[in-house]
């Protein structure tokens, strides 16, 4: 069913799923969430399978006019949603009706928002995935960000109602200082000990330069053996290139599929989700773990979403 | 060159690299082929997605199903057993290109930057068969090798804004196709109507590592017949097989 109009679209909004995986071979980059755990909680929140598809909201959100009553939840930064103009709790399923209008207004915390509604955002699936990449006009609503006027359609729904508020610890926290946990590689051998000291003892600001592809850091240079070329390979999510200049750039979900610049190291996947919330002038350190370390991160990540999987489950009844 | 023992380097909590050298060599590529092809038969589980480039491929997993250390374990023994044989039959894809002009606006350029006529650029570029040796950059370009070095010419100081989808370039001693309008600073001789990307179709990219493409000249009104057959969806790719000689040894 129609779900809502788009009344203004906001600065960036895109459909966005978990990603598009199987054609990095043929050049396509992955795409998808950022913040791929606050994705997934709304999903949840409404019933929805964990990688459907939501709107990804960045900094300034849309205003939407709701078409059909349904379920929908917020998830990720706090950009001050509102339903009629009353603040909107977020993290929680809230049922909305024909004719209500949902806003945002100064962005408070964090940097992109995850609006899921009950059945998931209905846009056609390219290379099988709803996920947009602007860039080359793939996936989501014509390959683009939304546009006043645009009229989105949800699928079929999975539950009725439920009104469960999550609590607290499976609510990440956004800082602007964050300590990003990395694994060294593939290339940390084409840097001196000093560049690679550099890299885990600064502290690096987040430029500009910042978007869906990549955030490209300000600080102290690393410093290279014998320069920054390499014959190109894949380039995995998070990796921490560093091109000639010695300013790292962290590679992110619209990157594309290969590259030919050294890569230090690679950002664990629960860092990703925080660093997908920060903004240029942010802050950010590096701290090195081994792959047993980072191994056990993601266990106990997928312990916390197992967790809370239950949780919603069991207030679903 | 080619490494006497592969090398399995992190990329991550969700990734490993096995690389298998670091130059652009056609053998080298053989080997990133055959892995590929190892890997895709047997199709582990645990895996999402494969990446493969010149030399090496980036495998992408799900820390779910199995934890990096059995999963290396696993790798190593596959590329163990992956021994450089004979590669299934590989294709020359045909890209039917206008040379000069309005298609290629850099050709007078290349041609005085290498002491050439124009027509003896078009000649050195079509001449040859081109090995894919991945694809990347933007979805549907191939990188392709074995540019003669007589039409070699650097990238253009300040890249375009935009150039059109099809066009045919030069940058240093590669030479590629552009899929899509993007910027670029490759330097343009030439431009193809047929398209190489198209998201509603199985493989999308036209071009696939391991084959080949050979460029085949046209006139103006040839561009503009098949641009018309193309958009009528009438238009047949012309491909041929390309024989291959047999290769021995491991990877």
């Amino acid at each position: 069913m129609e779900v809502f109009e788009v009344v203004q679209p906001g600065l960036l909004t895109t459909v966005q799923d978990k990603g598009r995986y199987g054609y990095q071979q043929y050049g396509v980059p992955v795409s998808g969430a950022m913040d791929s755990y606050a994705l997934m909680v709304a999903n949840l929140l409404v019933g929805n399978s964990e990688g459907d598809a939501c709107l990804e909201i960045t900094v300034l959100g849309p205003r939407l006019r709701i078409l059909g009553d349904t379920l929908i939840a917020i998830t990720g930064a706090d950009l001050s949603p509102a339903l009629n103009n009353n603040p909107l709790p977020m993290w929680e399923a809230v049922k909305v009706c024909y004719g209500d209008t949902i806003s945002f207004g100064y962005p408070k915390r964090g940097c992109r928002s995850y609006l899921a509604i009950a059945g998931g955002i209905d846009v056609p699936k390219v290379m099988g995935s709803r996920s947009t990449y602007i860039k080359s006009r793939l996936g989501g609503l014509e390959g683009r960000s939304l546009r006043p006027g645009d009229r989105l359609r949800s699928g079929a729904t999975r539950v009725e109602f439920s009104a469960s508020k999550l609590p607290s610890q499976y609510i990440f926290e956004y800082k602007a200082e964050n300590e990003l946990r990395v694994i060294l590689g593939p290339q940390d051998d084409y840097f001196t000990e000093r560049g690679i000291q550099t890299f885990l003892h600064s502290e690096y600001r987040i430029s500009v330069q910042a978007d869906r592809m990549g955030y490209r850091l300000e600080g102290p240079p690393i410093e290279h053996k014998a320069g920054a070329d390499i014959v190109s390979d894949g380039v995995p999510p998070g990796a921490v290139q560093v091109p000639g200049d010695g300013l790292p750039i962290i590679l992110l979900a619209d990157r594309q599929t290969t590259g030919g610049y050294v890569k230090i190291a690679t950002v664990s996947t629960i860092d990703l989700t925080k660093l997908a919330q920060a903004k240029p002038g942010d802050r950010v350190r590096f701290l090195r773990v081994t792959e047993e370390e980072s191994y056990q991160l993601l266990i106990e990540y997928d312990r916390i979403i197992d967790a809370l999987k239950q949780h919603i489950q069991y207030n679903d009844k | 060159m080619i490494y006497k023992k592969r090398r399995l380097l992190p990329g991550g909590d969700r990734a490993f690299f096995i690389e298998l050298g670091d130059t652009i060599d056609p053998e080298l590529h053989r080997r990133v082929r055959q892995l590929m092809l190892t890997l895709q038969e047997v199709k582990l589980p645990e895996l999402v997605e494969i990446v493969p480039t010149y030399r090496s491929l980036l495998v992408c997993y799900d820390p779910g199903c199995i934890n990096p250390e059995k999963l290396r374990a696993k790798l190593a023994i596959l590329a163990e057993k992956t021994k450089v044989g004979k590669l299934p039959e590989t294709k020359v894809t045909e890209i039917p290109t206008a040379y000069g002009d309005e298609y290629g606006c850099d050709l007078k350029f290349v041609a005085e930057y290498n002491g050439l006529s124009p027509e003896e650029v078009i000649r050195l570029h079509a001449d040859k068969v081109y090995l894919i040796y991945m694809l990347g950059f933007i979805p549907g370009f191939a990188y392709l090798g074995g540019v003669s070095s007589r039409i070699e010419t650097p990238r253009l100081p300040t890249p375009r804004a935009k150039i059109l989808a099809g066009s045919v370039g030069i940058a240093g001693n590669q030479t590629g196709i552009y899929p899509a309008e993007s910027p670029g600073g490759w330097r343009l001789i030439g431009r193809t109507p047929i398209e190489l990307f198209h998201p509603e179709k199985e493989p999308p990219a036209l071009l696939q590592m391991g084959n080949y493409v050979k460029f085949v000249p046209i006139s103006a009104e040839e561009f503009n017949r098949i641009r018309e057959e193309v958009a009528q969806g009438t238009y047949r790719v012309k491909e041929t097989l390309y024989m291959q000689r047999n290769y021995s040894g491991s990877i």
